[in-house]
């Protein structure tokens, strides 16, 4: 893992940002969060499809569940109400800690898939949950920056 | 660029864009204007400090002890959520950063496709459909978004608010998205609470009346008619304001659109966000999930000040750029990896930088009595940078 995220740093360090690609929220089932699962053409040379997809579909199932209307979310509305809402100075909402998941799992992929093919995803709360931010790099380094990625995912497509 | 750059991390509020005032580093978020609020808290404080001092120690050995405490208790609960209503973010939507802006300004102009000199270009619109239903999304010139659906941008503010309602000064805030329950529950309370007094006190002058007579009641609790006065006048107008916004929360609309008449049926246009049923739109609105606030107002930014220059303490759009690196490292609270990153994409952006066509905004819809108007001003954060840099 700290060989992975070495990478990450080194992607920065070495390479030059070339481009970003803005993936747009999708509201055809209302206001809740969700993304467009619409594969950009400038990634097309850079990842494959599906574990594109698979990311986006990912972050949509976890925001999802953020924003599930259930008897949990009920449970902590009411708790609250009960406390006049002082309670949330002390207790993590569900939500909360959800995002923190976003966050980990956003990590982990730019760590294992994107960072080796020379992208990088920003966490859409950096962005007002508007947009997913896709930053596409150059690589202009010498041969051992970012294809140096030994484990799993072959960094083939450049 | 300059010779010296002294590196300051600075709390990110201190550089956000929009007329809200900060407090306790960036913990309070309120609109500029606040004398409104102040008084609002006079009048409720006021009153009640009136009502504990007059009517409660008679109440209490008279009729019952449990009076008071209720009254405490209710009275807490209204100040608690005041406060949380006005020192809350709303749901403000950031501002797109220049490649975000850009990005969409492209996308516009590929739709827009030719558009013949001379020729204004069409408005900046998009449809989507929402559960059947097509809403139009409209582009704000200020923060250069496509604004969410229900989301509205609040001049007095100067910021887009999802789920915008309407800006009230006598929370001195906005009310959106993040803090309409907390401003229902608000009213709510404070109804309870006016009728509450109101009640007492008229009770209390009545007992009172029958021991000692009416003319020397009112001497001994001079109080009594003050807050009779201020809760007759407030009934009227809170109690008014529940029920109206029962009325919304019952159907799942926002004042902002009920003003407008959005989806008063006319063109067959229904409310898609509705779940048609009174409880489910009730629990959605009360007892969702409790939205964060995707402002992070207390993050740390890199405050980048040439030696020289005086720095100006309003919001630069210069460090606009600057924040722009802020995404490429993971934990946003060691920025010493962004040094390199922020020359790089510093001059990435000077280089890929496209400026913008000058629109003139479309004609302003008709001004509402409680929402804002939406000024499509456009912005002039591009201008500023080039001269900046």
């Amino acid at each position: 893992m700290a060989t992975e995220f070495h990478n990450l740093q080194e992607l920065r360090h070495s390479a030059s940002l070339a481009n970003k690609v803005f993936l747009q929220r999708d509201y055809s089932e209302g206001t809740t969060c969700r993304f467009q699962t619409k594969f950009p053409s400038e990634l097309e040379s850079r990842i494959e499809r599906p574990l594109f997809e698979d990311t986006v579909k990912r972050l949509n199932i976890y925001y999802a569940e953020a924003e599930k209307m259930g008897g949990q979310s009920y449970l902590e509305g009411c708790l609250a109400c009960a406390t006049a809402y002082l309670i949330f100075l002390c207790m993590e909402t569900r939500y909360e800690k959800v995002l923190k998941k976003i966050g980990r799992y956003i990590q982990e992929q730019n760590e294992k898939i994107y960072a080796p093919r020379g992208l990088l995803i920003t966490d859409p709360i950096e962005r007002g949950m508007r947009v997913i931010e896709i930053s596409i790099y150059e690589d202009r380094g010498s041969s051992g920056s970012c294809s140096g990625s030994s484990s799993t995912s072959g960094s083939s497509a450049r | 660029m300059s010779a010296v750059m002294i590196a300051r991390k600075v709390r990110k509020w201190e550089k956000l864009p929009g007329k809200n005032t900060f407090c306790c580093d960036g913990r309070v978020m309120m609109a500029r204007q606040k004398g409104v609020f102040y008084l609002t808290v006079f009048l409720i404080v006021g009153t009640c400090s009136l009502f504990f001092a007059f009517e409660c120690p008679y109440l209490a050995t008279h009729l019952s002890p449990a009076i008071p405490v209720f009254a405490i208790v209710l009275f807490l609960f209204v100040m608690a959520l005041l406060l949380r209503t006005s020192f809350s973010d709303p749901g403000v939507l950031p501002r797109a950063l220049p490649e975000e802006a850009t990005f969409i300004e492209m996308e516009i102009e590929a739709a827009n496709g030719n558009v013949p000199a001379g020729q204004r270009p069409p408005p900046r619109i998009r449809n989507v459909q929402i559960n059947g239903q097509i809403v139009k999304l409209k582009y704000c010139y200020t923060c250069k978004i496509f604004r969410p659906p229900r989301a509205s941008h609040c001049s007095i503010c100067d910021n887009c608010v999802d789920r915008f309602d309407h800006h009230c000064p006598w929370v001195g805030n906005c009310v959106g998205k993040r803090n309409y329950r907390y401003f229902y529950l608000f009213t709510l309370s404070l109804s309870l609470l006016t009728i509450y007094i109101f009640t007492f006190a008229i009770v209390h002058v009545v007992m009172r009346s029958v021991d000692s007579g009416f003319v020397k009641t009112l001497q001994d609790t001079p109080g009594t008619v003050l807050e009779v006065l201020v809760c007759f006048f407030t009934l009227w107008s809170v109690v008014g304001l529940t029920g109206f916004h029962s009325y919304l929360i019952s159907l799942n609309q926002t004042t902002n659109e009920d003003i407008k008449g959005s989806w008063s049926g006319k063109n067959r246009l229904q409310n898609p966000y509705s779940h048609k049923n009174i409880v489910k739109n009730c629990c959605e609105v009360l007892c969702g999930p409790a939205y964060p606030s995707v402002l992070d107002r207390r993050g740390l930014t890199q405050d980048d000040l040439p030696v020289p220059a005086s720095t100006a303490t309003q919001s630069n759009p210069v460090l606009q750029t600057t924040k722009t690196t802020a995404p490429l490292i993971p934990n946003e609270h060691t920025p010493d990896d962004a040094k390199p990153s922020i020359a790089d994409s510093a001059i990435a952006h000077a280089e890929k930088r496209s400026p913008s066509p000058k629109e003139k905004p479309p004609t302003p819809a008709k001004v509402p009595p409680l929402a804002s108007p939406e000024t499509d001003v456009e912005a002039s954060i591009i201008i500023a940078k080039e001269k900046a840099l």
